[in-house]
Order: structure tokens, then sequence, then C-alpha cells
């Protein structure tokens, strides 16, 4: 179980966590998701021990966080950052090796080789493995270092929005796998996710955040609302129910939603700074 | 099925590629060792290359038949230098090589950050001010290398600073460069002509200086610091992936930098103060060797120290050879073989 107590994080003069506790358990998929600039990242970063916090407490079990035991500790971790640029003269299966680092020496093991090659066969990527990774897409990067992540055979796995650059195919094969391997593995996974209908689908648990707090957590039954989307986003939703029972949720375009909410001759008034505007 | 012979055929291409990996490495240790032979013969009184193959193979412990003055030749004069310009060339070229990486840029080396400036400036101050004591011979090697150290401890400290980019880096290098330059001109502004002279001469690069005690020092600072950096080839590829990439792959990435930058500097004044000033191989020999075999550290640290030094005991056969009789500063050979790789390089990257 991974525990966070009283976290607080400053960067400069912003409060990036304020008061934040939650735990996590193994075995469940829990989903950030928050607006931009909200500490996302952040969030990640201090969990993996590149931010220093302010004040708090964060443990793995009985293991805690310290500056003095850094390495011990992220040898727990599977991180995958936002970045997903690999412009590098490597191939694929060279990179999906970088995963295992402490294993690796100067005569390359059969068994690792192994190991990176089913990692890239589990998401279909296998076919690339020779290819350099310069002349890959941003999709296929992103999914390489998925597969670089799995590599490290992670306690806590934590991906900073995994499914930026992919397709809709590849967001589902990422996702699913990731929902099974947390399952079967009973990894401590923590994803930040900016759709809400994917993160609707995969969350066990959603961790809503804004500036720096967290606002809400639980099942996204329970938990996405329409006023909860309006209160974090200032965006107007429907949500309805797919046929699984799953909250769908379809936002309003806001100019739209402003029209509804609006008296006519307010529009009107807005419509004619509009156009004095131009 | 179908995906286990997949999984076979991605290993044993894997295993192709670092054979071919290999092959190119194979063939350019035969192309050095053939313009280190070349570099033995050549030189006032032109040996046989037969000859000097014999009595470089006497030399480790081969049954050769050899002519006692060519022996002597080789053993005394000209094998300390060819020695040497394999040595220096593979040190700039490994230097070169890890200052990219770690900057994670093309155009970063020794050179380029201002550490041979620095070098340069030192030997110079030396001359200047005057031995204090010291035989020159040892002085000035030592001027030189406590201020390439010192430019580079200057680099250090930038390093450990929190959030400062591989980009401020590198500008902070750069103006290192100029300031060095600037001191040097200085010193030279109002030294007599006659050390002016001197200074410059010393700063062409000359391998002349070359002797086995000397060799002895820069060749045990060599293996050590290859050595390390070979032990750390896989983090400084995983560097190259970006540093927070390194970072999430579990590399200590401020503890690796520094460690690097220090082997790195180390090398490089080491070989600088004895040889001088020798330009762009740094730059140009990890750009080939990246061509060559890519950026896995495990191929490309030894690469670029094989075509460094190939690249130095050319330009040392070719010191020569252009004006039979004179010695032309080595520094300056490079530069002028350097230019048109460089060129051809650039030219070459273009999609």
């Amino acid at each position: 179980m991974l525990t966070i107590n009283q976290l607080n994080v400053t960067l400069d003069t912003l409060t990036l966590a304020k008061d934040m506790s939650f735990s996590l358990q193994p075995g469940k998929v829990n989903v950030i998701i928050g607006p931009n600039g909200t500490g996302k990242s952040t969030l990640l970063k201090t969990l993996f021990g590149d931010i220093k916090a302010k004040s708090g407490d964060i443990r793995f079990f009985d293991q805690a966080l310290s500056t003095k035991q850094l390495s011990a500790w992220r040898t727990l971790f599977g991180y995958m950052p936002q970045d997903i640029r690999l412009d590098v003269e490597l191939s694929v299966l060279e990179v999906v090796l970088l995963g295992q680092l402490d294993a690796l020496s100067l005569r390359l093991d059969d068994a690792l080789i192994e190991q990176a090659l089913s990692a890239l066969d589990k998401i279909g990527l296998l076919h690339l493995a020779n290819r350099s990774v310069n002349k890959l897409s941003g999709g296929q990067c992103q999914m390489i270092l998925f597969a670089q992540a799995l590599m490290r055979n992670p306690k806590i796995l934590m991906l900073d929005e995994p499914v930026s650059a992919l397709d809709l195919h590849f967001q589902h094969v990422l996702l699913d796998h990731l929902d099974e391997q947390t399952k079967q593995q009973g990894w401590v996974t923590l994803m930040v996710l900016h759709d809400l209908n994917l993160a609707a689908q995969y969350a066990d648990n959603l961790l809503v955040l804004k500036g720096g707090q967290l606002v809400e957590s639980g099942h996204p039954k329970e938990i996405l609302t329409p006023e909860l989307i309006k209160n974090v986003y200032g965006v107007q939703a429907e949500i309805s129910k797919d046929s699984h029972g799953l909250p769908f949720v379809r936002t309003i375009r806001r100019n739209r939603a402003e029209a509804n909410a609006l008296p006519d001759n307010k529009v009107t008034q807005s419509a004619k700074g509009i156009a004095n505007a131009i | 099925m179908q995906s286990s012979g997949l999984l076979s055929d991605a290993i044993s291409n894997q295993r192709r590629s670092e054979q071919r990996r290999w092959f190119v490495m194979s063939i350019l240790f035969v192309v050095l060792i053939t313009s280190f032979i070349l570099d033995v013969a050549t030189g006032p009184s032109l040996l046989n290359v037969k000859e000097v193959a014999n009595a470089l193979l006497h030399l480790i412990g081969f049954d050769t038949p050899v002519d006692p003055t060519t022996e002597v030749i080789v053993t005394n004069l000209r094998l300390p230098i060819a020695i040497m310009a394999v040595i220096v060339g593979g040190v700039l070229g490994v230097g070169g090589a890890e200052m990219q990486t770690l900057l994670n840029n093309p155009m970063a080396s020794p050179y380029t950050l201002g550490m041979a400036a620095a070098a340069g400036f030192g030997a110079a101050m030396t001359l200047y001010v005057g031995s204090l004591g010291l035989n020159a011979n040892v002085a000035v090697p030592l001027g030189a290398f406590v201020c390439c150290m010192l430019a580079a401890a200057f680099l250090f400290a930038l390093a450990t600073m929190q959030h400062i980019s591989s980009g401020q880096l590198i500008l902070a290098g750069i103006a290192l460069l100029f300031l060095f330059q600037s001191l040097l001109s200085l010193v030279q502004f109002i030294s007599s002509p006659e050390l002016s002279q001197q200074i410059l001469f010393w700063l062409f690069g000359s391998l002349s200086k070359a002797s086995w005690s000397n060799l002895l020092i820069v060749g045990s600072v060599t293996l050590v610091c290859m050595i390390f950096l070979m032990k750390d080839a896989w983090k400084l590829t995983a560097l190259r992936l970006g540093e927070e990439r390194a970072k999430s792959l579990g590399v200590n990435v401020s503890r690796l930098r520094l460690k690097t930058l220090f082997i790195v500097a180390l090398m490089t004044a080491t070989v600088t103060s004895f040889v001088g000033i020798i330009g762009f191989i740094g730059i140009v020999a990890p750009n080939i060797a990246k061509i060559l075999v890519g950026e896995d550290q495990r191929f490309f640290i030894p690469l670029s120290f094989l075509i460094g030094a190939f690249l130095l005991s050319s330009a040392s056969v070719l010191s020569k050879v252009i004006v039979p009789g004179a010695l032309f500063p080595i520094g300056i050979v490079t530069a002028i073989i350097g230019v048109p790789f460089f060129f051809w390089l650039i030219l070459g990257k273009r999609r």
C-alpha cells in the first residue's frame, strides 16, 4: 500500500500540493484527473523522490521515502514521464532493455533480450524490435516507453499521460494490458489521464485534483457528476450511463452552455460586444 | 507459433547488429594499425614498412630478423611519438563523445567548452612567469594541467547547481573559451617576441616531446579513465534518452554527470598538457562513430577512441610527409583534415 500523509509541495511560490492525504491499494488502477498546472505531474515526481516535499510523509508499506535511500526507493518504481521524444540512435530493443538498467552488462544476456522482446510482444510491437527509435512516430515511441516501464518489474507503476499520442487502438491496447497486469501482479498503478471517459472506464479509484488539493476520490461511478466537472474544469457536462453501468461524460461547448444559461438580452449584449471587438 | 518465430528472428537480428558493430570496430582497428606502422616508418629517415613491422613484432616478443639501426630508431625515437598519437587522439575522441553525451549536443567537446583554451593559457602563463624553480619540461605541462582543471572545476560547480540545463552549461563553456583565449592573447601581447614565439609553438600542438616516461603517465591515466567510463556504459546510454527518463530508470543523473565530467576533464587535461592544443578530433570522431555504430555506449566509447586515434595518427603521418624533411605542427594538420570531414558530416545529415 502506498500511503501519502499530509503532503505539502511548493515550487517557488506556487503551492502544488496542500495537506494531501490518500492511500493507494495494490492491484488497483488509480487515475488522477484535474486541470492543467494543478500539480498532477508534480505529485508523481514527488512520489518518485525527484521533487522534495515541504512536509508530509510518503511510504510504501513500512518503507518510507527519504533522500538518503533514494536509489533503493526508486527500484520500487516503473515511471513513465510525460515527455515521449526519443532522439537517439538506438534500436527499439535497446531502449526497452534499458528498463532493466541494473541487470545489463557489457555482454547482453539472452534471457534479458527475451524478456524485453516478450514485453514488446504483449503490446503487439514485436515487429519493431530491431528498428531505430529515431524513425518511429510519437505514438510508437510512447508504446516503446511503456514497454520499458514494464521491464522494470515494478511494485508501483506511475504513468504521466501515457496515451497522449496514441490512436484509439493503442489507447486500449495499453490500458487493457495495464489493467490486466495491475490485477495479476498486484501493482499499485497510478496514472494521469485527461480523457474523462477513459478515466471512467479504467479507474478503480479516481483522484480529482484542483489547485494542489484532492477535491474528491473514489470509484468513478460514485464521484463523477456534472457538478464535479463544473467545479473542477468550469465546463458543463451531461453524464449518462453506458451499457456497463459506467458513467459516460459528454461535455457541452462553452458558448452553447452560456447561451443556455443566460437570458436572451444578455446574449445579444455579449454578441454586440463581440461585434464591437471585431 | 508465429510470434515465437518473430521472437527468435528479433534475437538473431540483435546479435547480427552486434556482430556488425564488432566488425566495424575491427576494421577501424586494422586501419589504425596500418596508420600506426606508417607513422613509425615516416620521418627524417624513411624506413621500410616491412622492416618497421618486423621491428615492432620483435619488440612484442616474436622472433623476427631486425636491423639494429632500425631497431634503435623505432624503439627510442619513433615509437613513443606514434603511441602518443594513438593515445592522445583516442582520448580526444572519447572526451568529445562523453561531452556530447552529457550535454546532449553534437557540438560539445572539451575544446569548445574552453578546457583546451584554459590549458593553453596555463602553459603560456608558466612560460611567461617562469617555471618557479621547476624544470620547464615539468612546469609547463603542470601549468596547463592546473588551468585546465580549474576551467573544468568551474563547469562542475555549474553542473551541481539545481535546474541548470545542458544548454546553459554549453553557453558557459563557450564563454570560458572566449575568456581564456583573450587572456592568452593578453599574455602573448605583453611578452617578448621570442617568448611569444615559444607560446605559439606550444599552442600548435606537437607530439615531439613524447617520451617513454610521459607515455607512462598519459597511458595509465587513460587506461583507468577508460575502465571507469566503460563501467558506466549503460548508464550513459540511458542518459541519452534524456535526463528525466534516465532518472526514471534509476540513474543518479547528477552524480553520473559529475563523475563523467571529472573523468573527461582529467583525461583531456593530461593529454593537452603534454601535447598542446589539438582541435577538431573531439567533435569529429564521436560524430563519425555515431553514424557507424549508433549510440549504444558499449560500442560508441571504444569506437570514438579508435577513430580519434586513427585521425591523429594519420595526421601525424601527414605532418611529416607534406613537406619532406620538415615537421608540420600536428594541431594545424588535424584542423585542416578535420574540416572537410566536418562538412561531409553536416551535409550528410540533411534529410
